[in-house]
């Protein structure tokens, strides 16, 4: 074979890539059979997310749900760029921002649960039965005079719990930067999982979302017992946010609604609510009922691309 | 510990006698993209590692080095790399890769090529430089020249790509930020390994680290094979 047969070969392949690659390109509407939805790892995590997509892909069986899990940061990110159709976060004031920067069209609420307080049975700070913030404030000032006895780990990765985390310091009369450089405060910069068995192993206190803490004390993986689980403080409100189609036109808008509707219609609601009773004897999620998204939305939907 | 190393034996066990469905899809995705990384990037890396080995020219050392630094280069950052690349807001987003298989395809491509141009460069040189100059002698061309020496350093090339596979398969950095770990589309092994880890189930992540292992002992086994046969 001489080298002028190669070159022409090769140009030729280029050539039919290159058109390849351009005609796949100039389309610009969205794909309805794809629902691409960023969320966080504890959602993911628990497995609540594969039961509703189940269901939901049942009753739209022209749609493919992909779900993308990572940190509230990454999820919101993800949104931002025009990579997914809709988020499933907890983080309201991130998810505010991003609806004020018209990333997102509305926030819709569809679950809640409790963030816990969690930490040693033996409780050497003496945190059991307090406020969320004066347990902080305890484990604080224990933490100060015991470094060796009372240790806290913080998730330290800017997800949803750790924002919780320093709201709670803050607002508690502590306040986060105070904490940070203390020798009792542990960083793991990891996901709840991770964190939690660092926190079993220093025998140290944590703050989990209640899913995943259920999940790891049922498997016998870590031995800390839930010790602050309710109040205003710990309140953690999942909300549904599709990606607004005006800041990216290739967003799936009408599967974004439909899933969103789906998750605050009965049907939905009754898996939320059900989910984890057989598994961890308690449900994980509190289902928030509210009405569908407003109609003035759903013309959008019939705009052809 | 050790509990845990048995119960996961155990698991390895049950999951590949009763045929897991699951299991036998993620199996078969994993292979199939790390596979063609490794096959694309071999086709690119070989031509590309015989050039850069013949011919001299100015700045030959920094190049080496240069690919020799990029071996370290964490998955993690290709990852992020190829995710600017092809997000929506990159300038290639509209080839709509993101969160594909075929776009960890390219991120693993662009993972092990550095590996791979620079083991097959370090293999060829480790040819003796008489097979060179003889060919060069006896009027082969450059590109019949690198083919000889190709052919005389193979079993060097090959280890450079079974290393190739094996750093594409073991990878996590740009499986999750590229392919999104989405169930039944981008979900593979490693990346089922670190999310059952963070749900707890470690005896399970132990149990796949196995599969995997078992899986990559087949496929060396294959390619040692087919090196012998000739």
């Amino acid at each position: 074979m001489n080298n002028r047969m190669i070159a022409i070969i090769v140009a030729i392949i280029i050539i039919v890539a290159a058109v390849g690659v351009y005609a796949f390109s100039v389309s610009n509407s969205p794909d309805t059979s794809k629902l691409r939805i960023s969320t966080t790892t504890s959602l993911e995590d628990t497995g609540l997310l594969k039961e509703l997509e189940a269901a939901f892909e049942k009753k739209y069986p022209g749609v493919d749900v992909q779900i993308v899990s990572g940190g509230t940061g990454i999820a919101i990110q993800y949104g931002e760029r025009g990579d997914v159709d809709l988020m499933l976060v907890h983080d309201k004031k991130r998810e505010e921002a991003f609806i004020k920067e018209g990333f997102g069209t509305n926030r819709t609420e569809f679950a809640y649960n409790y963030f816990w307080i969690v930490g040693p049975a033996d409780d050497p700070a003496g945190i059991k039965g307090l406020n969320a913030t004066s347990a902080f404030e305890k484990i604080a000032e224990e933490g100060q005079a015991n470094p060796d006895q009372v240790k806290f780990v913080s998730r330290g990765d800017d997800s949803g719990t750790h924002s919780r985390e320093k709201r709670i310091w803050n607002n508690s009369g502590v306040g986060y930067v105070n904490v940070t450089n203390q020798t009792w405060y542990i960083e793991s910069g990891k996901g709840m999982g991770d964190t939690l068995i660092l926190a079993n192993e220093k025998n140290a206190y944590t703050l989990s979302d209640s899913g995943t803490f259920l999940a790891f004390t049922k498997n016998g993986k870590i031995q800390l017992v839930p010790l602050v689980t309710t109040g205003k403080d710990l309140l953690n409100i999942y909300a549904a946010i599709p990606v607004n189609p005006d800041k990216h036109p290739k967003t799936n808008v009408e599967g974004a609604n439909n899933f969103v509707n789906f998750l605050v219609s009965p049907e939905g609601q009754q898996i939320i609510g059900n989910f984890g009773k057989q598994q961890y004897g308690q449900p994980l999620f509190i289902p928030v009922p509210t009405n569908p998204l407003p109609s003035l939305i759903v013309p959008l939907l019939s705009i052809p691309a | 510990m050790a509990n845990e190393i048995i119960g996961a034996i155990e698991q390895a066990i049950y999951l590949i006698v009763t045929f897991n469905p699951e299991l036998i899809e993620i199996t078969i995705r994993s292979l199939y993209i790390s596979l063609s990384a490794t096959l694309i990037a071999s086709l690119i890396s070989i031509p590309v590692g015989g050039m850069i080995y013949y011919y001299d020219f100015h700045g030959k050392r920094t190049l080496i080095n240069l690919i020799q630094t990029l071996y370290s280069v964490p998955t993690v950052i290709v990852g992020l790399f190829l995710f600017l690349l092809i997000s929506q807001q990159g300038p290639l987003g509209n080839l709509n890769l993101l969160f594909t298989p075929e776009g960890m395809i390219v991120g693993q491509v662009l993972l092990i090529l550095p590996i791979l141009i620079g083991f097959t460069i370090t293999a060829l040189i480790g040819v003796s430089n008489q097979i060179k100059e003889l060919a060069i002698a006896l009027g082969a061309n450059a590109y019949q020249t690198i083919i000889t020496i190709v052919k005389e350093a193979r079993y060097a090339i090959m280890a450079a790509v079974i290393l190739g596979f094996g750093r594409a398969i073991s990878e996590v950095g740009v499986a999750i930020l590229i392919g999104g770990n989405i169930r039944g589309f981008t979900r593979v092994f490693t990346t089922t390994i670190s999310l059952e880890t963070s749900k707890g189930n470690i005896e399970l992540s132990i149990a796949l680290g196995i599969i995997l292992l078992a899986i990559a002992l087949i496929i060396n086994l294959i390619l040692n094979y087919l090196q012998g046969r000739e």
